[in-house]
């Protein structure tokens, strides 16, 4: 059974009908992309996912959970971490403040603890700012920051909403080495992407979002060597 | 010494304005509401403690904690009865303000209902009684006030800064959505913040009916006004500037009333509102609000 299904997700935004009947599911261990232009829906999706907006139709299972009963702030208890676009870091915090809200849900201290380290071992720059406000970071450690807070829940699987946006190449390199290796050590990742080109280097799966619905579906390697995929999202 | 003297009348009653500021200021924070009812909170920690005091035959310390109790539970209600379901709806901010005038307006009838519209005068809570300072002369109640005042906001300070509800106080604050992703129940979070400011104001309600003797149904509408004068000369949001803004009116009004223009004492406390306001539009602790990107 997948870890993730969604069934036919219906979303509006007032009279505008943002999700067009969206279907998808993720298994345990994966990386499944979602990718799409800017507008296709793929915010809206991980929005109705997590609650913030509400799905008016459809079916949104997680680890055999119906997530749109659940009230948004109890779904990261089920394992269910987001690291939202525009990374949306508590800017006024401390890095050390701001991976405590990760953990906000534990009360386990000593595991607590081993995930600082772990999350501080994986993105060292975290650990020599961790005294620093939030809001002083470059972008591309408030993207780290933003991961490393959701990894404090220690999630079964993490959802990761535009994490190249606004990073140079370089970082956004790293960024994705940094993804991979999370998945690598267990957690499951569902990752949505404008940069295609890298998402699906290192996605198993991919879906391809255009206007509300999903337009193709199928394995990474075999989508980023489609010929309409190439022209439309990887520039020929 | 006469002047300072007079400075330190200012922040007796200062401290007051302080206290009730903070209850603005938080509220402010964390759902971005002008929180007009605010200033009857105080009216009712005022005849709570009356109840208590007079009524009920309370000893000083039980009619205290009952009232402070009271308004906290209080504040919680209104939060969850008057606010909750709008601010969960999004609703625009006029409606949230329009309502709260309303609760304002509904506690203001509420009280005049129960205890008559005429004033009810209230004993001595504390003993008073003159501190000199070589030349200096304060009252014992001022420095009460002062302390209290003090003693709350480093409380306060604790609070938000050190323990996991505090903590989430700022997250929501910053940006409910995100905080509800950490797993964070904004609601209850909210409801809680208004709990505590409510909370405050008793004890700021406490301290002006030891100072002032007296207490009607619409002490709180200019008491409020200029505690909210106080929070947003001081910065709206911030704890330090509303204790800072609370202090700055009550010696400006002391010294006015000692210079002999105790008529225009309103206009001097507004007046440095709207100077402050001019320089410095996040008021004087103001964060700078940035853009999010």
């Amino acid at each position: 059974m997948a870890m993730l299904s969604v069934k036919d997700l219906q979303v509006y935004y007032g009279s505008i009908h943002a999700i067009k009947g969206v279907s998808f599911e993720v298994n345990e261990g994966e990386i499944v992309t979602l990718i799409g232009a800017n507008g296709a829906g793929k915010t809206t999706t991980l929005h109705a996912i997590c609650g913030l907006v509400k799905a008016k139709a459809g079916e949104i299972t997680f680890c055999g959970q119906n997530l749109r009963t659940t009230d948004p702030h109890k779904i990261i208890r089920l394992g269910l971490a987001q690291v939202p676009e525009g990374r949306r870091i508590f800017a006024r915090m401390t890095v050390q403040e701001n991976l405590e809200m990760g953990a906000y849900i534990r009360k386990d201290k000593s595991g607590i603890d081993e995930d600082y380290e772990s999350v501080f071992k994986r993105l060292p720059r975290l650990k020599e700012r961790r005294k620093q406000i939030a809001g002083t970071l470059s972008g591309g450690e408030q993207q780290m920051l933003a991961i490393g807070r959701a990894l404090m829940a220690r999630p079964k699987m993490l959802l990761l909403d535009e994490p190249s946006m606004g990073l140079s190449p370089l970082l956004v390199n790293e960024i994705f080495e940094i993804i991979h290796d999370v998945n690598r050590s267990g957690v499951t990742v569902l990752l949505v992407e404008q940069n295609a080109k890298k998402a699906l280097s290192i996605a198993n799966r991919a879906y391809v979002l255009e206007t509300g619905t999903i337009s193709m579906s199928g394995d990474a390697d075999t989508l980023s060597r489609d010929e309409k995929v190439r022209k439309a999202y990887l520039g020929g | 010494m006469d002047l300072l003297a007079q400075v330190f009348n200012g922040l007796g009653i200062g401290s007051i304005y302080a206290l009730v500021a903070l209850g603005y200021s938080m509220v402010y924070g964390i759902v971005q509401l002008i929180n007009f009812a605010h200033g009857d909170i105080i009216m009712v920690g005022a005849y709570v403690t009356y109840v208590g005091l007079v009524m009920a035959g309370m000893p000083l310390w039980a009619a205290v904690l009952v009232s402070i109790l009271f308004c906290g539970v209080a504040g919680v209600l209104i939060e969850k009865l008057a606010y909750s379901r709008l601010l969960k709806k999004g609703a625009p901010r006029i409606s949230l303000l329009i309502t709260a005038i309303g609760v304002s307006i509904f506690l203001q009838n509420l009280s005049q209902l129960l205890f008559s519209s005429s004033a009810k005068s209230m004993p001595a809570m504390f003993p008073n009684g003159m501190l000199e300072l070589g030349a200096l002369q304060i009252s014992s109640n001022t420095i009460l006030n002062i302390v209290t005042s003090i003693v709350m906001m480093i409380a306060l300070q604790l609070l938000v800064n050190k323990t996991k509800i505090g903590k989430a106080m700022r997250a929501t604050s910053e940006d409910a959505g995100a905080a509800k992703l950490m797993g964070i129940n904004t609601n209850s979070t909210i409801a809680f913040t208004f709990g505590v400011g409510s909370a405050l104001a008793a004890v700021g309600a406490v301290l002006y009916c030891n100072t002032f003797h007296q207490i009607t149904p619409y002490m709180g509408g200019m008491l409020g006004l200029k505690a909210f004068v106080a929070a947003v000369l001081g910065g709206i949001g911030s704890i330090p500037g509303a204790m800072l803004g609370g202090y700055i009116l009550g010696v400006a009004e002391s010294l006015t009333t000692a210079a002999g223009g105790s008529q225009i004492t309103d206009a001097v406390v507004f007046g440095i509102l709207i100077l402050v306001l001019l320089i410095k539009p996040a008021g004087l602790l103001g964060k700078n609000v940035r853009e999010k990107v």
